[in-house]
């Protein structure tokens, strides 16, 4: 087994374009613990870790631009105004020293339906985008919809790195919420995001562990955004409603396509998604509505 | 002795104080700092120039007929030294804790997932890794028997054994049985004299011991043609007793020496890697190790009998108990194990700690092609408990009486018969524990105002805030046994010795004990401080050197390997002052050691140890036996069979999501009778550990099998609580002393892991209105989604 270890960005797209099998590793908290399964023994391991732009966020024109291996840890500490949603999933990721390690790069990489990261990703808008790189066609950006096309397969190539994520600032307050059987330490059961947008008059929500790869539940989202507009909540502020809170609930629970398997049923998993998007639409209009009123 | 206060002897209690390390004192563990810095040994750190690592390859398959095992590609990889299957075992092919029905190594069949087929010695874990994908099985894969009815009816679904190859005390797929007739037994004319009758079919999942260190040692091949076995285990004698036949040499040149251990709970008490690190050191003349990988390790050690139980009781209108009846179903997998034992535990405890004149029982292990289950923690206890304090709250619903007063109406106390015929002769208190626990202030409501999201079902998964939480309070109580039962002579051996060491007497206890995390070797040194009333005393490693210590294990060690220790204190003690007799003519019978020298009661100091011991030392060996106990009378399961009893009782306070699920322990209250506690910080952490234990059974714990085969064989996905999960654990502790037993102490680590359980299941029941009638209790239990 090869271990490369690059200095800078150029390097490392080198040494992928060299070694397209390459695994690269940055915290380690996926890679390693699959290997000591003995899931895979890659033919090389690319280590991302000299590479210190990596471990770097900075905001730019009201975009958070992420390095894949800023730990959760910074994400929590640093970046619970601009990235809330991110940041309450950063919260449930593992143990502390698994936060101290491990980074949203690394949930991508492996684009496990099970990842905690991408809920509030999918939650945080349609412009959130993957910025991917490689040494024969520069830089790209992949944006979220398109970024997982299965069981743990992203749209990415090869040859290609993960360089950063960038995610807008939120405009409006953001949820997540994760089901696990035990109070921490877990891998989601499902989990859900959600976000308002009130910017562009949008909502943003996003499934886990309950399809095939993190997903969008577009009909609900389209649902509640024509309920907001017709109705003039986003200026109002006024109540929802139990009936729209409901029927949201229903839709999300409706794009999602669970199976059973040993941490939770189907059904479950489908029944516990409506609950948490009753919840968390219940918790981000009631801070949306005190904002208007306060504002007002 | 630290209880004890020398009254009117100011001058002596001036120079001389007891120890405050002996007993009754809280000293520090050598082992806990080290632990806690990541600087402990464990067995997995073991190291010996020039040694090989060892692996296992192992069945995908729970039941399949072996067609072929080709090694030749195998052998011929770079850096392997063996490859060996069962035909190159020298001696006997078979081992087992009670019954020797297990075979070291595969032979034409495999019995269940992850049984060892071959091994492997290379220069390399990766090369041995290798070595073991190039051995090619050929298996003729046949159905598994796994459910009940497949096991009781071998005709048409098979043998788990073969009635040729059958070694049990059993018949069928029963590995072994036990009734119980107590009174008029159940009959139609005693269910007449009950008013009320409750009944419900109760199960019981397949729980892990868990432990975090890994299954481990390192065999080193001797000159002498013997083997040196360096091992983390429950009980030394009883694996070389094992071990010594397969490899074909007499045990005395199999040596053992206890590693450093990272937890046991019972999944040490049968042999893991033992034969096959010795196997593979015996074949290439080098050291070798074996550490299991985290799933290696959950195919490697037996888990905790899942069980289907029967309950029915009757009452009279003011909740008299007036019959219990019972039927216990244990699935005891493709080996026998401990079944026994945990058959004999269920049978003679699983009516609880209850006067029942009427008793009916029958507790069965089945063979299956099921993962082996065996010892954990409280075994056959643990899982009839959940079916009689269930029982017991069905009751009091039906009668519409208090839960508590109920238990506390029927409660045994000393001098009760247990369902056995034993009479209980020593403490036995039963209402008291229930009432300690009752009346405890219950911890404060929910301030929904001033939300911690980490004190919340789902805690920081953010899944409520506030929303659909409801309350539950929970009380059960339980029973088991100390040390080992049914005629068996589990004793003990301590070697004691007493010499001067820089001017300083220093006492050395030897004891081949397994220290797995317990205290055992802090209370043996308290023992000796107070015995020889000297401050300094040193540990001798564990091994084979010196007699059995039995095993670490029904909460026995403290009782009786402690008691060996008093004892052989006690014999150094009398001959260290016969020896003052003889030189100074001492005739005074109140003669101690406190403090460094020997002491006459009335009369004061008379020397030091250091000047009446001089240049010598001595060094003396007891054996410690307890009570002759007998078996249990095949059918009516008569008999004193047991050596001591202990009690615990419990209130759970519990929040549930009743819309998620989803259950916050919020506290989970102990009271117990603990006879003497020799290391009060040590047992307050075994009965919170204890009830952890007991926690995780009822929330999350289950090895899940399907069709014979583990689903769910790593920390990923079989849960055990974190800290998040484990609420404040308020611990009463009685101090009535058992007259049989050494200080009148009582085992303490296993009566919570039995009572926990059920007062937290009966919490969420009262928080859900659900009836709940498995554990672990599921989300999908509380919200119909199952």
């Amino acid at each position: 087994m090869e271990f490369l270890r690059p200095a800078t960005w150029d390097e490392a797209l080198a040494a992928k374009a060299e070694y397209p099998t390459a695994l690269p590793i940055s915290g380690g908290t996926d890679v390693m613990v699959e290997m000591n399964f003995d899931v895979h023994r890659p033919s090389a391991i690319l280590d991302l870790n000299r590479i210190t732009e990596l471990s770097e966020w900075q905001i730019a024109d009201d975009v958070v631009q992420l390095g894949a291996s800023v730990p959760y840890t910074r994400i929590i500490n640093e970046l619970s105004g601009p990235l809330p949603g991110l940041a309450l999933a950063a919260h449930t990721v593992g143990s502390p020293q698994i936060r101290n390690r491990g980074g949203v790069g690394g949930n991508l990489g492996g684009a496990s339906p099970a990842g905690d990261a991408h809920p509030a990703l999918l939650a945080a808008g349609r412009d959130v985008f993957v910025e991917v790189a490689s040494q024969a066609r520069g830089t790209r950006l992949i944006a979220i919809d398109d970024f997982y096309v299965g069981v743990k397969r992203n749209s990415m190539e090869k040859d290609e790195l993960i360089r950063r994520v960038h995610i807008p600032v939120a405009d409006g307050p953001q949820q997540f919420s994760k089901i696990g059987t035990r109070n921490a330490m877990v891998i989601a059961v499902c989990a859900f995001g959600f976000a308002l947008h009130p910017k562009n008059g949008t909502v943003g929500t996003g499934i886990g562990s309950a399809a095939p790869t993190p997903r969008r539940a577009v009909e609900a989202e389209e649902y509640l955004a024509g309920v907001l507009a017709e109705r003039g909540l986003w200026q109002s502020g006024d109540l929802l409603g139990t009936e729209v809170i409901q029927r949201f609930g229903e839709l999300v629970k409706a794009a999602a396509s669970p199976i059973d398997d040993v941490r939770g049923t189907a059904e479950y998993r489908r029944h516990s998604l409506a609950v948490m998007a009753r919840r968390t639409l219940t918790w981000t209009w009631n801070d949306y509505s005190k904002q208007i009123r306060s504002a007002a | 002795m630290s209880t004890r206060t020398i009254q009117g002897q100011k001058n002596l209690q001036d120079i001389n104080q007891a120890s405050k390390d002996g007993i009754g004192g809280s000293p520090l563990r050598p082992d806990g700092t080290l632990k806690v810095k990541g600087e402990f040994a464990y067995s997995s750190d073991l190291w010996h120039e020039d040694m090989l690592w060892g692996m296992a390859l192992r069945s995908p398959h729970p039941r399949a007929n072996i067609l072929s095992v080709d090694i030749s590609e195998a052998v011929k990889l770079p850096g392997v030294y063996a490859v060996l299957t069962h035909d190159d075992i020298p001696g006997s092919k078979f081992y087992g804790l009670e019954i020797q029905d297990q075979p070291a190594l595969a032979i034409d069949k495999v019995r269940y997932h992850g049984e060892a087929i071959a091994i492997v010695a290379a220069d390399h874990p990766e090369t041995a890794r290798r070595a073991v994908k190039k051995i090619k099985v050929e298996y003729e894969v046949l159905t598994p028997i796994v459910t009940e009815e497949q096991c009781l009816d071998p005709e048409t679904y098979g043998y788990v054994h073969e009635p040729h190859e059958f070694k049990s005390h059993g018949h069928g797929n029963i590995c072994h049985s036990q009734k119980l007739v107590h009174g008029g037994g159940v009959t139609d004319e005693i269910r007449a004299l009950a008013d009320v009758v409750v009944s419900g079919h109760y199960e019981v999942g397949m729980q892990d011991q868990a432990f975090l260190g890994p299954e481990s040692g390192l065999a080193v091949p001797a000159e002498d043609g013997g083997m040196d076995l360096y091992v983390a285990t429950q009980w030394l004698h009883v694996d070389r007793q094992q071990v010594a036949p397969v490899l074909g040499i007499p045990e005395e040149k199999l040596r053992l020496t206890l590693a450093g251990v990272g937890g046991a709970f019972g999944g040490r008490e049968d042999l893991s890697m033992q034969i096959h690190a010795c196997l593979l050191a015996q074949r290439t003349g080098k050291p070798v190790k074996i550490v299991y990988a985290r799933d290696e390790s959950f195919f490697g050690h037996v888990h905790r009998h899942p069980a289907k139980m029967y309950y029915e009781h009757g009452a009279t209108r003011d909740g008299k108990l007036v019959y219990a009846d019972a039927r216990i179903v244990l699935d005891g997998g493709a080996y026998a194990s401990a079944s026994p034992a945990v058959v004999g535990n269920a049978a003679s405890l699983g009516h609880g700690p209850y006067n029942i004149p009427n008793v009916r029982m029958e507790a069965i292990a089945l063979y299956s092609n099921n993962p082996s289950c065996g010892a954990m923690r409280g075994f056959g206890a643990v899982q009839a408990c959940f079916g009689y304090e269930t029982q017991m709250d069905k009751l009091a619903a039906e009668l519409g009486m208090d839960p508590v007063e109920l238990r506390q109406l029927n409660a045994m106390s000393e001098g009760d018969p247990m369902p056995t015929g034993q009479v209980i002769d020593s403490p036995a208190p039963v209402a008291q524990l229930l009432q300690i626990v009752k009346d405890r202030p219950l911890p404060p409501p929910l301030d929904l105002d001033n939300l911690d999201v980490r004190t919340l079902p789902g805690a920081l998964s953010n899944t409520s805030h506030g929303e659909g939480i409801v309350r539950g309070v929970g009380y059960s109580v339980g029973i088991k046994n100390v040390g080992f039962s049914e005629g068996f002579d589990d004793y003990s051996t301590a070697r004691v010795r007493l010499e001067v060491i820089g001017g300083e007497p220093v006492a050395m206890v030897h004891t081949a004990m397994a220290e797995v995390g317990q205290g055992g070797i802090t209370v043996h040194a308290q023992i000796a401080r107070t015995e020889l009333g000297v401050e300094q005393v040193t540990i001798h490693p564990a091994n084979t050197e010196v007699g059995s210590a039995g095993s670490t294990s029904a909460s026995r060690q403290t009782y009786m390997t402690g008691g060996a220790v008093k004892y052989a204190a006690e014999a150094v003690k009398a001959a260290l002052i016969e020896k003052g007799r003889r030189r100074y003519g001492w005739t005074q019978t109140d003669i101690i050691l406190l403090g460094g020298k020997v002491i006459s009661e009335a009369g004061g100091p008379l020397v030091s140890i250091v000047d009446l011991l001089g240049d010598e030392a001595i060094d003396l060996t007891r054996e410690h036996h307890h009570r002759p106990t007998v078996p249990f009378d095949k059918e009516t399961g008569q008999g004193f069979g047991h050596v001591q009893y202990t009690f615990c009782a419990n209130r759970a306070v519990v929040d549930v999501d009743i819309e998620l699920g989803l259950v916050k322990v919020v506290e989970l209250t102990a009271a117990q009778d603990v006879g003497k506690a020799l290391n009060p910080l040590s047992v307050i952490g075994q009965i919170q550990g204890g009830c952890t234990q007991a926690l995780g059974l009822a929330v999350m714990e289950e090895i899940i099998v399907k069709d014979g085969k583990v689903r769910n064989a790593s920390f990923t996905d079989y849960l055990i609580p974190t800290i998040l999960d484990v609420p404040p654990i308020p611990v009463d502790m009685l101090e009535l002393p058992d007259p049989h037993a050494p200080y009148g102490l009582r085992g303490v680590g296993e009566a919570p892991t039995v009572s926990a359980t059920p007062s937290i299941v009966a919490a969420i029941r009262q928080a859900t209105g659900i009836a709940l009638n498995r554990i672990p209790v599921r989300p999908e239990h509380l919200t119909g989604t199952l």
